[in-house]
């Protein structure tokens, strides 16, 4: 250990020199030591978690319908020059591979990629299909005069440039922006969705988180100063919800906020209100339910940090003349803040993932970024848009959870 | 103490206490509003009831469904819980010892489970898993349950070694103990309150995780959860309430009994010392 | 080494379910769910064909499509909705099927027979209501939009599909005409400037269980739901009303995840789920109209009239069309999004 090194009275430059080697050498050990007991839970996340969520995060920049359908095509068109109607080999191949692509059940998946890109695109490779003739013939000609689409220069270099492996159109379409002829442009007005969904989820963490903090700041801060013994019988009923399904304690919530519901009813039974409250399926309901479900993992890490601090500071600054506020505000509220910051992180990061609570509680215009991952991920099965979706969470968490070293770090130090 | 307090703090004391209460009450209430309706003999999850019957309780017991899942659930969740602590617990220990590179790359490894959107987690688990023969397996879901469950015991096994004097550990070496055995008798039981109050988060973790779980496992592994999930989107009857009031009566239980056991050892240290 | 073998242990003891697979059926849940057990899993486990291993999804194609994609496949037999399964075809992922195995494709309703798929039901959304909160009866979807004569919330299913079409037929759009309709851009802003008008009074419902518990707690006067729920809420003693004037319908259908193991048992499962015999406990648990024409004869006059398959139901009904819903689903969910969200 290094604190057990004995000091002579007057080292030379050698004996200091060795001492230093072995301070190192030994603090190596240390350190490869402490890596020694992190390595298993390492091992497990990056096999169980990392990786599983690197190698679907790709899928957000994966392009690989048009290059997996028509890659003959799309090897005849690198060589194109782009100005002219590609030749008759060219729309010979394309109509070769489309009829692979049906048999083996490619289409519907080139279909969908081409109507991402416009509506029109969709019908292509239908269109081209049933006016294709038969084997041996001259394909060029009659697909030009049939399919006025073929005849555009600019629908063959949107086809070569969908055959890129890469793209950036879910990441783009995630912050309601789109290509458009090389250019970064908004979408449509009508179909804007991503911005709003994003600015609402980030409004509702903070919310929440704000509402935890306020609401449970005092009941920790009650529950730490009581008697043992009752403090842990008082726990229970912060624990008892912590514990109940997070599904059950939604659907109670509907049971109490419903028009038709115990809150309201009792309400009007006290003739306090003529009229039921709406008081669920929009924010209020999402607020109040996801608070309620969140406020534990706020008041037990608090409560935790709170139980530590030794009261004989604060005691100790009353007795030399400040006045409580005083000691309370300078004295223990420092010493809670890595509760209370560690609390809110918490809180704020599982808030803006959340997803079954709006999804039962809220209306359409209460739904999260979550819900809009699972609903790609599920309903439409678009799994770029919904890996976006899920990579601009994850940034922003990220983000988040690097502010927040950057402010407990010096704290740390301090203490 | 000789100190006099001031009035306002005299006052706020009480005013303290009642809201105290009252924020406990909003907190319990949710759970105490589903218990009669357990007893409702009506098939809809409102008020009022619409007469008293057991017909949930003997739904839940006599289904092809829910029991088989409360066993699944009892499988999976300690043994994911256990995975998540003693390597989330270990690792805790390691981080805290001391400075060194990249320590605050592995804490975010380390807390990122709890942040990836939890679809994005099920859906990257599902093929990863499949490529390794995990899916459809209880070891699958054990091994996801637990990542899942990890960052509770980070967070707050590192929030009790932060208020954690490394200077007895150096006491312990200092007097001849091995690693191990300073940890066991001293670091361990100090950090104790965090250690198990992670597993708590970690075991409620697997046994309230739905999205992931519905991914990962087929009919034969269907856990309390996911039957529940099924239950309030597809046939939201009584029968959840009648689980969740023997989930919530389990769960005071286990608190109350904990609670027992505590005092009974405080009790007997106490005695000892005397 | 022994960390290994504890490992290979574990294993085997957790995994060990790899052989001798029972058939996995995986249907919608609820009321639907418990019908098929009665009419289908039971019997077919009692003709000596093993046990059937039931669960429930969301129709969820993700978890499908995932399965085929690693080859991990688990699920043998699924309920689909049409166009899940008309996609699902065409992307490979379900097995074509050998109709000279399930019965005669003569006997089945228009729509019933499918490369990949055999029609289970056919079930309805019908505008249903609180009989004992009206005081007149609702007629068709114009009376939806009719706040003044109905004043409260209503419930819709929140999805493109169902809302637009209802918007339309609300507005005078006849039946026939619908899709062509919705086909033009001019018919999707009319749709969405008559959802305008209600906007505010529509409380939007995901699962089916969501409208009926909505109308016996109060929250909603009317809302569209799904037939055989509300029959089974009126069993209960509800007195709630459907409207089968221009009522929705589509088809459920049995398809087979590609790579099952079981394929075999799977088809026989489907031909013995075929069978008019076992369709028929199926309609009588929950009240959805019968694929097999055979079918109607054996029922009970009373149910028969609650299925949307009786002639009188049928007559005004609107079929869902399945081929507008896969070319233009996506844009236009997309579109009902955003304006919901709005």
């Amino acid at each position: 250990m290094p604190e057990a090194l004995a000091f002579e009275s007057a080292p030379s430059v050698v004996q200091t020199q060795r001492l230093q080697q072995r301070l190192h050498a030994n603090k190596r050990a240390y350190t490869r030591r402490s890596l020694l007991l992190i390595l298993p839970l390492l091992v497990l996340l990056v096999a169980g978690f990392m990786t599983p969520i690197g190698s679907l995060l790709t899928k957000s920049v994966e392009n690989p319908e048009v290059a997996n359908a028509l890659p003959n095509t799309l090897k005849l068109l690198n060589s194109w020059d782009g100005t002219t109607l590609p030749a008759e080999s060219v729309f010979n191949t394309l109509g070769q591979e489309l009829r692979t692509a049906r048999a083996q059940g490619q289409l519907f998946a080139l279909n969908r990629r081409l109507g991402y890109e416009s509506a029109s695109l969709r019908s292509l490779p239908t269109a081209i299909l049933s006016r294709l003739p038969a084997d041996g013939s001259p394909v060029r000609d009659t697909l030009i005069n049939d399919v006025p689409a073929l005849g555009d220069i600019k629908t063959w270099a949107t086809l070569k440039q969908l055959g890129k492996p890469y793209t950036s159109l879910y990441w783009l379409a995630a912050f309601d922006l789109k290509m458009d002829a090389g250019q970064v442009r908004a979408v449509a007005p009508d179909k804007a969705l991503y911005v709003d969904v994003l600015k609402r989820s980030l409004t509702i963490a903070a919310l929440v988180t704000v509402l935890c903090v306020l609401l449970g700041y005092p009941l920790a801060y009650w529950l730490s100063r009581q008697p043992a013994r009752r403090a842990n019988l008082l726990l229970i009923l912060v624990l008892l919800p912590f514990w109940t399904s997070l599904i059950v304690r939604t659907a109670s919530w509907i049971v109490l906020l419903q028009s038709g519901g115990l809150i309201n009813n009792s309400l009007i039974d006290l003739g306090i209100l003529d009229k039921p409250l709406q008081l669920v399926f929009n924010r209020a309901g999402v607020l109040i339910s996801m608070t309620h479900i969140l406020l534990p993992f706020l008041i037990l890490p608090l409560y935790a940090v709170m139980k530590g601090i030794d009261s004989r500071y604060e005691r100790a600054a009353i007795s030399l003349g400040a006045h409580p506020y005083t000691a309370f505000r300078r004295v223990y509220l420092p010493q809670t803040y890595a509760g209370v910051t560690a609390g809110a992180l918490l809180v704020f990061i599982m808030a803006i993932g959340y997803y079954i609570t709006p999804a039962l509680l809220g209306g359409p215009g209460d739904q999260m970024l979550s819900y809009f991952v699972a609903y790609y991920t599920n309903t439409t099965i678009n799994w770029g848009m919904a890996t976006a979706l899920g990579g601009q969470l994850l940034i922003i968490v990220l983000l988040l959870y690097w502010v927040y070293a950057r402010i407990s770090r010096p704290a740390n130090r301090a203490a | 103490m000789k100190h006099v307090e001031p009035l306002e703090i005299r006052l706020l004391r009480p005013l303290l206490s009642v809201y105290s209460l009252a924020l406990l009450m909003f907190l319990i209430i949710p759970i105490l509003v589903i218990i009669p309706l357990s007893f409702n003999a009506g098939s809809f999850l409102s008020y009022p009831l619409s007469g008293f019957s057991l017909r949930w309780y003997h739904e839940f017991f006599n289904s092809n469904d829910w029991m088989p899942a409360l066993l699944n659930s009892l499988k999976i969740a300690p043994a994911a819980t256990l995975l998540a602590t003693v390597l989330g617990t270990l690792a805790s220990v390691g981080l805290s010892r001391g400075e060194f590179r990249g320590k605050a790359l592995i804490m975010a490894v380390m807390i990122s489970p709890m942040v990836a959107p939890v679809v994005i987690v099920a859906v990257g688990m599902y093929f990863f898993f499949a490529s390794w023969g995990l899916l459809n397996s209880y070891l699958g879901l054990v091994i996801a349950h637990a990542v899942l469950g990890v960052p509770f015991v980070v967070i707050t096994v590192n929030a009790t070694l932060q208020g954690y004097d490394r200077n007895y550990t150096r006491a312990a070496a200092s007097l001849g103990a091995t690693p191990w055995y300073g940890f066991k008798r001293v670091t361990l039981p100090l950090i104790a309150p965090g250690v198990l109050s992670g597993a708590l988060f970690a075991f409620a973790t697997s046994f309230d995780e739905v999205v992931v779980t519905l991914f990962l496992a087929s009919p034969t592994q269907r856990t309390l959860p996911m039957q529940m999930f099924a239950g309030i989107k597809e046939n939201l009857n009584p029968t959840i309430a009648a689980a969740a009031t023997m989930m919530v009566l389990c769960a005071l239980l286990l608190l109350l009994a904990m609670e027992v056991l505590r005092r009974r050892t405080e009790r007997l240290r106490g005695a000892k010392t005397e | 080494m022994l960390k290994r073998l504890s490992a290979l242990i574990v294993l085997a003891a957790f995994g060990g379910h790899v052989n001798a697979q029972p058939l996995t059926v995986v249907s919608f849940g609820g009321l639907n769910k418990d019908a098929q057990e009665k009419a289908f899993y039971k019997p077919f486990t009692a003709a000596g064909n093993g046990p059937v291993q039931a669960g429930e999804y969301n129709g969820e194609m993700a978890k499908i499509r995932a399965m085929v994609e690693t080859g991990n496949v688990s699920w043998d037999v699924v309920e689909v909705e049409s166009p899940d399964l008309i996609r699902g075809c065409a992307e490979g992922m379900f097995e074509p099927l050998d109709w000279s195995k399930l019965g005669d494709a003569g006997k089945f309703v228009s729509g019933a027979v499918n490369e990949c798929g055999a029609g289970i039901f056919l079930w309805s959304t019908n505008l249903t209501y609180n009989n004992a909160k009206l005081k007149s009866a609702p007629k068709g979807w114009e009376a939806f939009w009719d706040t003044k004569t109905f004043p409260g919330k209503r419930g819709l299913r929140k999805s493109a599909k169902f809302t637009l079409e209802i918007a339309l037929l609300a507005d005078g759009v006849k039946p026939a005409e619908l899709y062509q309709v919705l086909g033009t851009p001019e018919g999707v802003d009319r749709a969405f400037k008559k959802l305008d008008q209600i906007k505010p009074d529509i409380q939007w419902w995901e699962a089916g269980a969501q409208p009926l518990q909505w109308l016996v707690a109060g929250d909603v006067v009317m809302t569209s739901a799904y037939n055989g729920r509300v029959s089974a809420a009126q069993a209960e003693g509800h007195d709630f009303k459907m409207v089968w004037n221009h009522s929705l319908y589509d088809i459920d259908s049995w398809a087979i995840v590609k790579g099952s193991p079981n394929k075999a048992l799977g088809e026989k499962f489907i031909a013995f789920a075929n069978e008019p015999q076992h369709q028929k406990v199926f309609a009588e648990n929950i009240p959805y109209g019968p694929t097999n024409k055979d079918t109607l004869a054996l029922i009970d006059v009373k149910t028969r009239e609650q299925l949307p398959t009786a002639p009188a139901n049928l007559e005004n009904a609107l079929q869902v069309n399945t081929s507008f819903w896969i070319d233009h689903g996506e844009e236009l969910e997309q579109r009902f999004n955003a304006w919901a969200a709005r």
